[in-house]
């Protein structure tokens, strides 16, 4: 009976791990609050913005996403439809500000808001 | 062989340059973990003078691996310089830094695990317990034969807030021998001193250098909780990344006791290797 039990404990325990990190998955879009969905961007217009975004990019996405963001064999292209036309600016800085843990993308709230706003900028610009 | 292995090294860390964007902290752990795939590899030194003792340097070399968004290891070798006494190799310690929250919050915990097997270490990367002066006034010989296996929990705590950085660190530590739980802190603060970054590649530009404060003591232990009879600091520190992605880190650190260092110099260098198995597995 105590045996039973204990596998049913570890049967939950496992289900829930594996529901907690399904939902921390690529969906990623479908968890961003509104209020953030529509946040705009305050550097929007900006040419200065995008010419800095491109050095945040370079310094610390590159190595991951490629030197031109078209991807690497493990990390996603920037230049897809989901990133230039599905999501918003203000969902891309949720992204970044919170990560994607779970699949390997980590917090970048050590930048500040205006750094990442500026990488935005820059990655915006490359579907444009 | 041995030559090979290291002109591969340098090679590879010559062509995966990056900047890093640390924290000016030297005891103070903050929420961000290591990037996955990242290997970082730091020097602290940390020079002094108890009174009434010999001057010395604390030297740790810390191998930081991000091996997942959620989960930092990291491994150090530490030994020491003492005036009119000798250099000796201290000891090696093993740390697991775990991020259970994966998302970013107000208040963002970490829990770090780490064993160490030091003797005579001097590098002071945490205060606990009754540690003070009177430690560093022992001949290395004599300080040699006191062994530390110990085990070090921290919860670590924290926070985002306007391009500022705000960690605070609790900490027990237990020696696995018979002795009791050891308790210590450390609280910091920070912020690069621009927040946007320039559109043109520079050097000294102000978004390159944080700037901060720390401070950090012991709590007693088991059966004596407290501030007294154990040692506290207090200083100011700033770092530099420079374009080929070096860091640069200084903090003047005061003993605000007797029982303390009267004055810390600490200065450090971190260097950064992004993907660095991957850049094995491809071969560059």
């Amino acid at each position: 009976m105590k045996l039973k039990r204990a596998w049913l404990v570890i049967f939950t325990m496992l289900t829930l791990a594996v529901l907690a990190f399904g939902v921390a998955d690529g969906s990623w879009m479908r968890h961003v609050p509104a209020k953030d969905h529509d946040r705009k961007n305050p550097y929007e217009g900006q040419a200065d913005a995008v010419a800095a975004g491109r050095l945040v990019f370079e310094d610390h996405c590159s190595k991951c996403h490629g030197e031109n963001a078209e991807g690497t064999k493990k990390r996603p292209s920037l230049r897809s439809a989901r990133v230039q036309q599905e999501a918003t600016e203000g969902d891309l800085h949720w992204l970044l500000v919170n990560g994607n843990m779970a699949r390997g993308m980590p917090s970048w709230s050590k930048l500040g808001d205006p750094q990442i706003w500026q990488a935005i900028r820059y990655v915006k610009s490359l579907g444009q | 062989m041995h030559r090979y292995s290291w002109f591969l090294l340098v090679a590879v860390a010559a062509s995966a340059c990056c900047c890093a964007q640390e924290r000016p902290y030297f005891v103070t752990y903050s929420h961000e973990m290591e990037e996955p795939g990242n290997l970082e590899i730091e020097m602290y030194n940390a020079v002094g003078k108890p009174l009434a003792g010999n001057r010395f340097i604390g030297t740790t070399t810390e191998f930081e691996y991000g091996a997942k968004a959620w989960w930092t290891t990291e491994f150090y070798l530490d030994g020491q310089v003492t005036w009119h006494d000798s250099t000796i190799f201290t000891g090696y310690r093993w740390e697991n830094r775990f991020r259970p929250l994966l998302r970013e919050h107000r208040i963002n915990p970490v829990i770090y695990v780490e064993f160490e097997n030091t003797s005579a270490d001097k590098s002071l990367r945490e205060v606990v317990g009754h540690d003070g002066r009177p430690d560093f006034l022992d001949s290395n010989a004599e300080a040699r034969a006191d062994k530390e296996r110990e085990l070090e929990l921290k919860l670590i705590l924290g926070s985002n807030f306007r391009g500022w950085n705000l960690s605070e660190n609790f900490i027990a530590e237990k020696n696995l021998k018979n002795e009791p739980w050891e308790f210590g802190y450390a609280l910091a603060a920070s912020r690069p001193l621009r927040l946007a970054a320039s559109a043109h590649k520079c050097t000294f530009c102000p978004e390159k250098f944080q700037a901060g404060v720390e401070m950090y003591g012991g709590l007693g232990d088991w059966h004596s909780f407290g501030t007294r009879l154990t040692s506290h600091y207090l200083g100011p520190a700033i770092n530099w990344t420079s374009p080929n992605g070096f860091t640069l880190s200084f903090s003047p650190q005061f003993g605000l006791n007797d029982y303390s260092i009267p004055c810390l110099y600490r200065f450090g260098i971190q260097y950064e290797i992004e993907q660095i198995v991957n850049r094995f597995r491809r071969g560059e």
